[in-house]
């Protein structure tokens, strides 16, 4: 009896090409999408961090370490914005520049190497001196970033200013009375030479003095400029990427009275009347809109409330990604509506989409974490340009004019998903 | 002038014949009904009058206007075979917004939805949603929703599907005043006795063919004659000879059953019994009928209107 149950299972299954599609070909796709953004392919690029570097310093040492830095394959240093052919070069970047493009998420991290940099000592021994560190100014939406820096500074510091590390620690020998021969000093001066000029062709400043010391060899000051005025930042970016998918979800849901509406009969009715399909789309967009600004209003309302989002310190900003962002998961909501037959299509068709291009454009796992390729890939998904909007108004605390390009896009991705959803609800219109 | 004129409608899916060249005309003050079994492809009809469907070839003229003419679909009433109504919305609120959708506004749509509301017989439950009304109470809503506008062509497809005797004699009246009103009504339903007992004139549908058209009289003159049917049970299968002697008379038998048409009811009664008595067979039932529809169907078509 229970063969025969599973029997008829199986035979209903094969008989629904769609179903059968979804069923083996879903975990499929699935598998391949995650597989990819979370960078589990192994042929993929690693992504490189963009670093503004900004040497105040301009000693030998700092030149040095910017040099170094810049030849590593897993950082990429800016010292002056990209200008475009033609026009002359931009100016370099400064602190306070430097600074902005971070605060605008144009880079996730800058460098400092602040003036005096170059001319402290190494300090092995404790003296307490006072040390000018290296300060990274750092956008906490990408949490890799400043960690990823600051290993790279110790490691070149160990492989490029190995000469002043040699000169220090002599110092610190002495220091603690240990006698060096006039032979040893001879061979300890030719080495650190040696050290100096290996790195830079002759240019290294022989017996110069090197960073101060600390717990680190080379003494790194992060600041977080994103993140260091929110009470729980990581609330505030997981707001506005759970707030975009879940849109999504609720736009394809509620989408779904379209395929009511056929399914009931109530569809034939109303097109009988002097409604037309435009209209009716029109009044389902309308209504998928002003549910999903509510629903994201009341998410980020309550953010406020329990988790100390600050919804009413970015109000015109978070009513205008609200606005757009409703509208378009809106549109989308629509043409996968019109696009499927019925509900239980439409549930599989929407988690595998939502589900897909919630994962590329960033919702569950930032987009600065994945391969390149696949950074420039997920602009694609529309729902990327909406977490970026609204990181830029929540995490930046950019002005409102710094997120109308994001909210652009939206605008005009509503519009061409509307228009597909139009053009496909119009084959129901008339058979 | 007829208020619906359709030239050899035309219109297939796949190599579906659905409408194979129909032609039919329906008038002012006049119910006609729209006779035939699942599949003869009545509802397309009705949904190619309403533009639902485009048709391959044919016309279909409304009040004297081409149907795809700008307004000329206003005229149009339709009532659905399901119940075409949102669930949660109160009666009144789902006739107020059919009634929006159908252009009326303001004090128009208000007196066009209390007309609803008396025409439904739903005034005491005007303000609860529908979801748990009785399916008798739905399709009386279900029928004012498509009327609001006092449209002069009203098509009604299957309107009493799943409806208690009640309810029905509700929905006959209310046809009934439509027809009054000077609308003209296209009933499809695949009940015989509604279809006689409403209908001014039957159109048989078979196949997407119209394959008879005319008042019930009509039909039942054209194909059948005026002949009475005599239907006797017995209580055990016909012996061999009496079978003869039957059939012999012209009889059709079917189990332990004998249908006999005659035009001489009286005569044909006693020669059956007669018979009957001579080979042992004992009649548990003896009844006369009257010409009916379900006899002109099963003449036209060969099947029984169900099939």
């Amino acid at each position: 009896m229970i063969r025969a149950l599973v029997r008829a299972s199986w035979v209903a299954l094969a008989r629904d090409r769609t179903a059968l599609a979804l069923s083996f070909v879903l975990p499929i796709v699935f598998y391949s999408i995650f597989a990819l953004v979370f960078g589990g392919d192994q042929r993929a690029r690693m992504p490189r961090v963009n670093v503004i570097a900004v040497d105040e310093d301009g000693s030998p040492v700092a030149r040095r370490l910017l040099a170094a830095l810049a030849a590593e394959p897993s950082l990429r240093l800016h010292t002056a914005p990209g200008s475009r052919e033609g026009e002359p070069p931009a100016a370099p970047f400064d602190r306070v520049s430097a600074e902005a493009a971070v605060r605008a998420g144009k880079v996730p991290i800058a460098l400092i190497v602040p003036e005096g940099f170059g001319a402290q000592r190494p300090d092995f021994v404790g003296a307490g001196q006072e040390t000018t560190p290296l300060l990274l100014l750092a956008d906490s939406a990408n949490p890799i970033a400043p960690q990823v820096v600051k290993g790279m500074v110790q490691k070149v510091s160990f492989t490029v200013l190995g000469d002043l590390y040699l000169g220090a620690g002599v110092e610190a020998l002495d220091l603690w009375g240990v006698d060096f021969t006039p032979a040893q000093r001879e061979r300890l001066a030719e080495l650190t030479e040696y050290l100096a000029t290996r790195e830079e062709g002759g240019n290294a400043t022989k017996g110069s003095s090197g960073p101060g010391g600390g717990e680190m060899l080379i003494p790194v000051t992060i600041r977080d400029l994103t993140g260091e005025e929110k009470e729980r930042p990581l609330v505030t970016f997981y707001a506005s990427g759970l707030g975009v998918m879940f849109l999504l979800f609720s736009a394809a849901g509620a989408g779904g009275a379209l395929i009511e509406e056929r399914e009931s009969g109530t569809l034939d009715r109303l097109l009988s009347t002097r409604l037309t399909m435009r209209q009716l789309l029109t009044g389902k967009l309308l209504f998928l809109f002003s549910m999903g600004f509510v629903q994201i209003s009341l998410m980020f309302l309550w953010g406020q409330l329990v988790y100390g989002v600050d919804l009413f310190g970015h109000l015109p900003g978070f009513l205008l990604m609200a606005g757009c962002t409703a509208l378009v998961t809106s549109a989308f909501g629509l043409v996968l509506a019109a696009l499927c037959r019925t509900r239980k299509q439409l549930v599989a068709v929407s988690n595998l989409v939502i589900l897909s291009i919630s994962a590329l454009g960033g919702s569950m796992f930032p987009r600065f974490l994945m391969p390149e390729g696949l950074q420039k890939a997920s602009l694609l998904a529309f729902n990327s340009w909406a977490l970026e909007g609204f990181l830029d108004v929540f995490w930046r605390g950019q002005p409102l004019t710094a997120a109308l390009p994001e909210a652009a896009v939206l605008l005009a991705w509503s519009a061409l998903f509307f228009a597909v959803a139009l053009r496909v609800a119009r084959k129901w219109e008339r058979v | 002038m007829p208020a619906v004129e359709i030239r050899s409608l035309a219109r297939s899916f796949g190599a579906l014949r659905a409408l194979d060249g129909i032609d039919l005309d329906l008038h002012a003050g006049e119910v006609l009904g729209l006779l035939g079994p699942n599949g003869a492809g009545k509802s397309t009809l009705v949904r190619t009058l309403t533009g639902r469907v485009r048709p391959d070839a044919g016309t279909i003229r409304l009040l004297g206007e081409d149907a795809d003419a700008p307004g000329a679909r206003r005229a149009l009433g339709y009532v659905p075979q399901e119940i075409a109504l949102y669930p949660l919305l109160t009666a009144r609120e789902n006739l107020a917004l059919f009634g929006r959708f159908q252009g009326l506004e303001g004090a128009a749509l208000r007196e066009a939805v209390a007309r609803g509301i008396a025409f439904s017989s739903l005034t005491d439950r005007a303000n609860e949603p529908i979801e748990p009304f009785s399916g008798g109470m739905k399709r009386r809503l279900n029928l004012a929703a498509g009327i609001l506008h006092r449209p002069r062509i009203v098509l009604l497809d299957e309107p009493t599907v799943g409806v208690d005797p009640q309810s029905r004699e509700r929905i006959y009246a209310m046809i009934g005043e439509l027809a009054a009103g000077g609308a003209a009504v296209l009933y499809t339903t695949h009940y015989m006795e509604e279809a006689e007992r409403l209908c001014d004139r039957v159109a048989v549908i078979d196949h997407g063919r119209v394959i008879a058209v005319g008042s019930r009289d009509e039909l039942v003159r054209a194909t059948i004659g005026s002949d009475q049917e005599l239907v006797v049970d017995v209580a055990a299968p016909f012996p061999s000879a009496l079978e003869t002697a039957l059939t012999a008379l012209g009889a059709r038998l079917a189990g332990q059953r004998l249908q006999l048409a005659t035009a001489e009811p009286a005569a044909a009664t006693a020669r059956v019994l007669d018979l009957c008595a001579r080979h042992g067979a004992s009649v548990t039932n003896l009844r006369l009928e009257s010409p009916t529809l379900q006899r002109v169907f099963l003449h036209l078509t060969g099947r029984e209107l169900r099939e």
